[in-house]
């Protein structure tokens, strides 16, 4: 074991006993938040799924810090990895090309479903996002000629985190706080419930799938050189 | 039953990890590093926590492995065999 290990091994069991005693003196008091939410949330917020009612409603403010940070993240990629060069990779099979084109449909249409029943059924913007954003880079990745056009990607990606904010400050106004649900609760269960909080997933699935197709494929095409 | 199956998920998983350590070949690696996330996305369905299912096997599984084979791919160790 040369110095360098020893150095990072003892980093690494400071860090462990600094981490163990934050987390022995935080006040955690599991189960009565949880409790709470699980017995008021399908009447206060009206989703069938009480996972969507924390993290478009309860937690909205953090949903958005998170789009922000995958925001950031994506934009730094696209900026270190820069515009693709000249492709040379070899053509591939015509199974692999074919396959992606039979499964673009079948994704698009389990993205947009697990988007659009994100209040209903478990899944939503983040998971929908991320199918569609597979969707999009397979025919890139399978085949040479195609691409992404980078512009269409960013204008989603804005029109859909403007949605996000102007929602939440729609609801700042009506109600007072920022990212309450608005338009009533709805029928618990029904397609169109649930008030804002399906627009805002479709918001959320948009951008996460946007701006991962468009990270995914900038990767793939700066690596080709 | 459901007992069961978590123990073949968790030693699959086990399995996966060791391999994900030991495996020469780095493709191999990162499709070793994926059953690990897959196995974990079988765990969290056992756990009654579908949506974070949903997303370990979509991110975890599927876009991270893509995402660090191209990174292999652009600094030259892909090698299939």
């Amino acid at each position: 074991m040369n110095l360098r290990q020893l150095t990072s091994l003892i980093f690494l069991i400071g860090l462990g006993l600094l981490l163990a005693s934050v987390i022995k003196s935080l006040p955690l008091d599991t189960g009565r938040v949880g409790a709470e939410i699980l017995k008021i949330a399908p009447a206060e917020i009206g989703t069938a799924n009480i996972v969507t009612s924390i993290v478009l409603a309860y937690r909205g403010l953090d949903t958005l810090g998170e789009l922000t940070i995958l925001f950031v993240a994506a934009t730094a990629a696209g900026m270190v990895l820069g515009r693709g060069r000249i492709n040379t990779t070899p053509q591939a099979g015509f199974i692999l090309r074919t396959a992606s084109f039979v499964l673009f449909p079948f994704l698009i249409i389990t993205g947009s479903y697990i988007i659009i029943h994100g209040h209903l059924t478990p899944g939503g913007g983040f998971q929908g996002g991320a199918i569609l954003a597979v969707a999009f880079f397979l025919p890139v990745l399978a085949s040479v000629g195609n691409s992404l056009d980078h512009r269409t990607s960013s204008i989603i990606e804005g029109f859909a985190g403007i949605t996000f904010i102007v929602v939440g400050l729609l609801a700042l106004l009506n109600q007072g706080h920022f990212l309450a649900p608005l338009f009533g609760v709805g029928t618990v269960g029904e397609l169109i419930s649930a008030g804002s909080l399906p627009l805002l997933y479709m918001a959320v699935g948009l951008k996460v799938g946007a701006e991962l197709a468009a990270l995914l494929v900038s990767l793939a095409e700066s690596e080709s050189y | 039953m459901l007992m069961w199956i978590a123990l073949l998920t968790v030693i699959v998983m086990l399995g996966a990890a060791v391999a994900v350590l030991t495996l020469e070949n780095y493709l191999a690696a990162v499709v070793a590093a994926s059953v690990v996330s897959l196995g974990l996305s079988v765990l969290f369905t056992l756990l009654q926590a579908p949506d974070v299912a949903l997303a370990e096997a979509a991110v975890g599984a599927g876009l991270s492995s893509v995402i660090f084979a191209l990174a292999l791919r652009r600094m030259e160790l892909w090698k299939i065999k």
